[in-house]
């Protein structure tokens, strides 16, 4: 005897594969979805019965395609197909039809499906809410509140997007090597979007959101199934579930951001850290580094440090290097001047980021950062101006009151003695 | 005799457990472990990363062949095993039957062992815990 939360388990996990499929039988997106979905709710009224089948992607492709014909004859007054009650794992039409999901073909086709979740063509939110939706099967209902939007508002996002990507009429036919490269490629920079709409939140929201981290891995693990000697794809996994693994310590019980310096280590997840640098041992075997693998690795190092004085900083400030090479970005760049300012302190952090400045005008960390760099230097004044731009520019009220305590103990310190130099004051670093 | 017991289920099942479902089903197996252990039953129990974490040498060649990913695709596949010690094979389906209810689905594979080295490994012994 089963119990739904199984059953669940089970169609969620068979979901990609038999979706990529009846998406194949009927070249048409909206039609394998009503066709899986009238299959589920089959799954759901006879396995309790019947016990689960032995594969169930083949037993959903089968009784989705089945559901879908059997449509067609009704209405042409026809005779039904056999009843889905009839079939189990011991006749022998799933392993003909096992058979007939051509091998080769089924790993393209949920890359397929993946990627048109992914296409360049869709802004970020939409990819995410596309992903979440068609890959992942959550209901509108359960991604509008990801979001901390109307189910309205994220239905239309959701037809709009199967518009655009409708129109975009991603061809069936197996890709070329270098069309998988870059399939793959926009998968996982999707993938990594999932995990990180999870990973940004904070407050109230973030028991609402961390599923989505969740997902993501769960997602990353199967496009590793599917791609299993791809080092970026280890990367990627590795990334995500050496942040993840911080999730309990990175937020206090109000919500608000604990930084990594500041976080209790024995409240981070041990065996998915120990599953993160199993992933990135593999990954470094190949000699292909890459972006998820760099970032990999210098999450890696945080996990290995016991305490934060442990931490490896001048590994972390060669491999963002390395990263800024491979994809310039002034935000690693920003990320290496972290790393600078605890191996050749404030100063040298400072000459860093100065150039960036017009550059990250908006950005929140850009201010926060040389905010702390400036107060560590005891430039006071300077650091208040800073730390006002930040807090202009937060997104959350946790990163907000982050900043506001900075410049609370600026003012305390300001009043209480007005000369000298904060000792040890706090960096802001990433959570 | 000891008898292993080896773990098949889907792990794609299992990887979309939540925290929740998977927390529930190692308290129910660590009941009957608990148990086993009290009786001087219970040798060694590993779960395994998921096959994602594994790397396959093959050795039918020289020099081996690294492969990522485990040794064989299968719609189960080994997650972890169970060593423990009965009179008879009786006795051994007897804890596998009531291991399966504590976590339905997938197989387990009873093999009784031919030769147990329970040499001390740094770490052995030591729980990872979460």
């Amino acid at each position: 005897m089963m119990d739904v939360d199984w059953i669940g388990a089970a169609l969620s996990a068979a979901r990609p594969q038999a979706l990529a499929a009846l998406t194949r039988a009927f070249r048409d997106l909206d039609a394998a979805e009503e066709a899986l979905q009238e299959a589920c709710l089959r799954a759901l009224r006879t396995w309790p019965r019947n016990g689960p089948p032995r594969d169930a992607a083949a037993w959903l492709i089968m009784v989705g395609r089945n559901a879908a014909i059997d449509a067609v004859r009704r209405r042409r007054r026809e005779a039904p197909l056999p009843d889905e009650d009839a079939l189990s794992d011991r006749d022998d039409t799933e392993a003909v039809l096992a058979a007939e999901l051509d091998e080769s073909h089924y790993r393209d086709d949920i890359l397929r499906l993946l990627f048109v979740c992914c296409h360049p063509e869709l802004p970020a939110g939409q990819q995410v809410a596309l992903a979440l939706r068609i890959v992942s099967g959550l209901s509108v209902k359960e991604i509008a509140r990801a979001f901390l939007t109307s189910e309205t508002a994220m239905e239309q996002r959701i037809t709009r997007a199967k518009r655009r990507v409708a129109a975009a009429a991603v061809p069936f036919e197996a890709p070329s090597a270098p069309e998988r490269a870059e399939r793959l490629a926009a998968v996982m920079a999707t993938l990594y979007l999932v995990f990180n709409e999870g990973y940004a939140a904070s407050g109230g929201e973030a028991h609402l959101r961390a599923p989505l981290c969740e997902e993501a891995i769960r997602l990353a693990r199967l496009l590793l199934r599917l791609f299993p000697a791809e080092p970026e794809v280890m990367g990627l996994a590795a990334l995500m579930l050496l942040q993840h693994a911080r999730a309990a310590a990175r937020l206090d019980a109000d919500g608000a951001i604990v930084l990594l310096d500041d976080q209790d280590r024995g409240r981070w997840n041990r065996p998915m850290i120990a599953e993160g640098l199993a992933l990135l041992d593999k990954a470094m075997r190949h000699r292909r580094p890459g972006p998820y693998q760099l970032q990999a690795a210098i999450a890696a190092l945080h996990a290995r440090a016991a305490r934060p004085e442990d931490t490896d900083w001048t590994q972390i400030e060669l491999l963002y290097g390395a990263l800024e090479r491979l994809q310039p970005s002034p935000v690693v760049t920003l990320n290496r001047a972290v790393a600078v300012s605890k191996t050749r302190g404030p100063q040298a952090a400072l000459g860093l980021i100065e150039p960036l400045r017009e550059k990250l005008a908006g950005y929140f960390y850009y201010h926060g950062l040389e905010g702390a760099l400036l107060d560590r230097l005891g430039r006071r004044a300077e650091a208040r101006v800073a730390f006002d731009r930040a807090i202009a520019l937060a997104h959350s009220p946790a990163e907000a009151a982050h900043i506001r305590r900075h410049l609370d103990r600026l003012t305390a310190e300001a009043e209480a003695s007005p000369d000298m130099p904060p000792a040890g004051a706090p960096s802001c670093g990433t959570a | 005799m000891l008898y292993a017991i080896l773990c098949y289920h889907q792990e794609d099942v299992v990887c979309a457990w939540s925290q929740e479902e998977d927390d529930a089903v190692m308290a129910k197996l660590a009941v009957i472990q608990n148990r086993l252990a009290r009786q001087g039953r219970l040798g060694p129990v590993a779960r395994l990363m998921p096959t994602t974490a594994a790397t396959t040498l093959r050795k039918d060649r020289d020099p081996p062949l690294v492969l990522d990913g485990p040794f064989a695709e299968t719609k189960e596949q080994l997650l972890g095993f169970y060593i423990v010690d009965c009179a008879s094979l009786d006795e051994a389906l007897e804890i596998a039957r009531e291991l399966g209810e504590a976590n339905p689905g997938g197989s387990y594979e009873l093999r009784p062992v031919a030769l147990f080295n329970p040499a001390e490994t740094p770490g052995a012994g030591t729980r990872i815990t979460s």
